[in-house]
């Protein structure tokens, strides 16, 4: 199929997710929120939140619990590093892919909680 | 004085898209996703050839939801100018206009339309995020590479010359705001972006930028090396509104304190410092120890 | 209304007829008086623009390049060096499809220093994609403004008007004002197809990769090359869009002709000498002198140089014995760029085609020389290739 009908003559882009694909591929390690610890999931009250603040790549919600969006997250280890409880492990990601819970965290169904 | 914004009164609202081209742990992902949330939905980006033009993403798909005009590098400050007049003539000037650019393309190549806009007010905000290198290339020194500092063209000995400070060349324009801030202190960066787009005229604000590949740090340190910075003395966070100087946030803090901790542990994080030597980084702590006897001193 | 005023005045009233909405602009001789009107316009209230005094060149075409992009009727205007240090962003307006106006007051390009006339500095832009239009006279120079903005909003194509340096930018020449209140039934508001809006967010000019690529809609948009072949074709077609505005000019103000070439006692000729802006109505005497000698030669100016009226150059050119291209320009190490398209546009085809440069730097083109050069040409003289008129080594 051509491009002769498409609408634009130009570089016009349109928002979107996912342009660099889906960036989950990428990490070597995968951080995973230990719920006992994360002060919003104990408390359940809005509070904290340091993860998603600092998240380079918006895939740690505001939400309690936080959820990680593993399709996309790139694994950096920010939110390992600057949660004050160490609530956030960074895990490998070979071992993550071995058990089955990490291939349903790695599906691409969208963001799902952690556990 | 507005109230400081705080994790919990950031706005929720999201205008970066995951899933971007940009590296694993970047500080300008963070600066840049934070940065939108205080311009808001009626913005217009003018961004030059940088590392935020991979973020942003490669035609069809855009990573950002706001408007943006993509310019030759050096004329980003010129193209805001465009942006703005173009408004002013439809009687579409409520829209802010924002140029967002690398440190080469606001220090080096940018530095004349930049100069020229200020001059004349034009009434934007320019944004650079520094990230002390011409990163997008592959790790080269820019105007405003600390001095020591390994870079792909300084190889061996490092930058032999100092940072070029930009905020002070913005300054001397007379522009009504400048300000200094950091990727590791989003909150900070969030209310001096928000206090900038009020004002009428040139706006500047300067971004520290932590960069794993470029500076030599594993990702997940980003947060902890801008702070570092700022926690050394190194790199200070600060306002000059209408001429007036005053340091901010944990800058403030530091002023209280009077206490910084050694310039060294900075240095040591990160690889690109690797070949200073010992004079060297004795000269540098005895450069920030005389810039803070003066902030004690309160000049 | 009928005055008198020089071509960089004639130039400035029509702008202000086009209603451009954004000038930016830097002052570079012989320019200068058409942007310092302009801003006098706009000072004075004569005039609803936002008159931008940059930096730079390179400043002058951003300003208008971002302008466009948000949707305002965008001018500048520049010479010579002024021109080149925008070369980057010129080629950034065409590739970007944005409807800017330029004029270019043509002049020498430096080194060494020069601030004469001669055509090197627009032809140097030839490939940066922008349509050149080249005038003769303060009429054309005025009317050529309004048409430049009908053609470069109709193709979305930037223009550039090219007039001579001083020969035209600072002689006083009687020519008409278009009327105000016809302006409206030639050219419309300026309403691209896209302006940057936070209602309708789009990122432009981003990096397009070699191949194509689907879109967030899941369609197939175009890669690099895609891009660069629909600005060809559009360019292209301009060559017809271009008469089509002109015969709207004719209908609404009553003049106007053919908005590719404009053909001077070529009916018969035997030898045609074709030429960019004010010589080619120098040859105006120049032919006359020599028809009164007998010689069957006529003048052929081509008013649009790109894109290329080939076709058009080809059926008026059939039957001609020689076509002697005189040029103000050369590409250096071959010759001039006007002669090298031209042959290329008649291969296969009987004329045969001579190239000359004359008047580089402001060198004085005398009339009397030009009557010489070519009536010695006809008689079989043998001269250099390229011949330079007027040299004197």
């Amino acid at each position: 199929m051509g491009t002769r009908g498409y609408r634009y003559k130009t570089s016009h882009s349109l928002s979107g997710p996912g342009d660099g694909g889906k960036t989950g591929s990428w990490r070597i390690q995968r951080p995973v929120i230990d719920l006992e610890r994360c002060t919003p999931a104990r408390r359940g009250t809005e509070v904290c939140f340091i993860c998603w603040l600092y998240c380079p790549d918006s895939v740690i919600s505001r939400t309690i619990p936080p959820v990680i969006d593993y399709e996309y997250c790139k694994g950096c280890g920010i939110c390992a590093e600057e949660c004050p409880t160490k609530a956030i492990t960074m895990i490998d990601e070979a071992d993550a892919y071995q058990d089955d819970e990490g291939l349903q965290a790695c599906s691409t169904e969208g963001p799902r909680p952690c556990t | 004085m507005a109230a400081k914004t705080t994790i919990l009164t950031l706005p929720k609202e999201e205008f970066v898209h995951p899933g971007n081209r940009a590296c694993t742990g970047c500080g300008l992902s963070i600066a840049y996703r934070v940065g939108l949330k205080a311009l808001g939905p009626d913005t217009i980006l003018v961004v030059p050839p940088s590392c935020l033009t991979v973020l942003q993403g490669l035609f069809p798909v855009a990573s950002t939801k706001l408007p943006c005009l993509n310019v030759t590098f050096a004329s980003t400050a010129a193209a805001a100018t465009g942006v703005r007049e173009a408004l002013k003539a439809q009687g579409r000037d409520h829209t802010r206009v924002v140029a967002w650019a690398g440190d080469g393309g606001t220090a080096d190549i940018g530095i004349q339309a930049l100069s020229g806009a200020a001059e004349r007010g034009d009434d934007f905000l320019f944004i650079c995020y520094d990230n002390e290198g011409y990163m997008n290339t592959g790790v080269q020194r820019s105007g405003t590479t600390p001095q020591g500092a390994i870079t792909t063209n300084t190889p061996l000995k490092g930058k032999q010359q100092r940072k070029k400070d930009v905020p002070a060349i913005m300054t001397a324009h007379g522009i009504d705001y400048v300000a200094t801030t950091s990727a590791a202190y989003p909150l900070d960066l969030y209310d001096k972006i928000n206090k900038a787009i009020a004002l009428q005229g040139t706006k500047y604000i300067h971004i520290h930028t932590p960069c794993p590949p470029g500076w030599g740090y594993e990702p997940r340190y980003s947060i902890k090396i801008g702070r570092l910075a700022v926690e050394t003395g190194y790199y200070d966070l600060y306002e000059v509104e209408k001429g007036a100087f005053r340091l901010t946030g944990a800058s403030e803090k530091l002023l209280e304190k009077q206490q910084l901790v050694p310039v060294r542990d900075y240095l040591q994080s990160q690889a690109r410092f690797r070949v200073l030597t010992e004079d060297q980084i004795a000269e540098l702590q005895a450069q920030i120890d005389a810039k803070w006897a003066m902030y004690y001193q309160g000049t | 209304m009928h005055i008198i005023e020089d071509g960089n005045a004639a130039a400035a009233l029509g702008v202000k007829l086009a209603g451009a909405q954004v000038i930016a602009a830097y002052p570079i001789t012989p320019q200068t008086p058409l942007t310092e009107k302009l801003s006098e316009f706009i000072e004075s209230g004569e005039m609803k623009a936002q008159y931008v005094p940059v930096e730079s060149e390179h400043s002058a075409l951003a300003a208008c390049i971002a302008a466009s992009s948000t949707g305002a009727r965008a001018f500048t205007a520049t010479s010579a060096n002024g021109l080149l240090y925008m070369h980057e962003q010129i080629h950034w307006a065409a590739g970007a499809r944005l409807p800017i106006v330029m004029c270019v007051v043509n002049r020498a390009v430096g080194a060494p220093w020069n601030i004469w006339n001669d055509h090197q500095d627009s032809i140097s832009q030839r490939d940066t994609g922008w349509i050149q239009m080249y005038a003769c006279d303060h009429q054309q120079i005025i009317d050529g403004v309004l048409k430049a903005f009908a053609l470069a909003e109709a193709v979305s194509i930037p223009v550039m008007l090219c007039y001579d340096g001083y020969l035209l930018s600072h002689t006083y020449m009687p020519f008409e004002v278009p009327e105000e209140e016809k302006i409206a039934r030639f050219l419309k508001p300026f309403a691209p197809a896209y302006a940057l809006d936070p209602d309708d967010p789009a990122n432009l000019n981003t990096v397009t990769l070699p191949d194509v690529r689907v879109d967030v809609n899941g369609e197939t948009a175009h890669g690099y090359m895609e891009i660069r072949y629909l600005l060809q074709e559009d360019h292209r077609a301009a060559l017809t869009v271009a008469q089509e505005i002109e015969d709207r000019f004719t209908e609404v103000f009553g003049r106007g002709d053919d908005a590719l070439l404009e053909p001077y006692r070529c009916e018969d000729a035997e030898y045609v000498v074709v030429g960019l802006g004010s010589l080619t109505y120098q040859l105006h005497d120049v032919v006359d002198t020599l028809r009164a000698e007998g010689f069957k030669i006529g003048v052929l100016g081509v008013r649009l140089y790109r894109p290329f009226p080939s076709e058009a150059l080809a059926e008026a050119l059939t039957g001609v014995q020689e076509v002697i291209v005189i040029e103000k320009a050369l590409s250096y190490g071959y010759e001039g760029a006007l002669c090298s398209d031209l042959k290329a546009a008649l291969c296969g085809r009987q004329p045969t085609v001579t190239g000359m440069i004359a008047g580089i730097g402001g060198r004085e083109i005398r009339t009397a020389d030009l009557t010489d050069t070519l009536r010695a040409h006809v008689r079989g003289a043998p001269d250099e290739d390229p011949g330079w008129i007027g040299i004197r080594l």
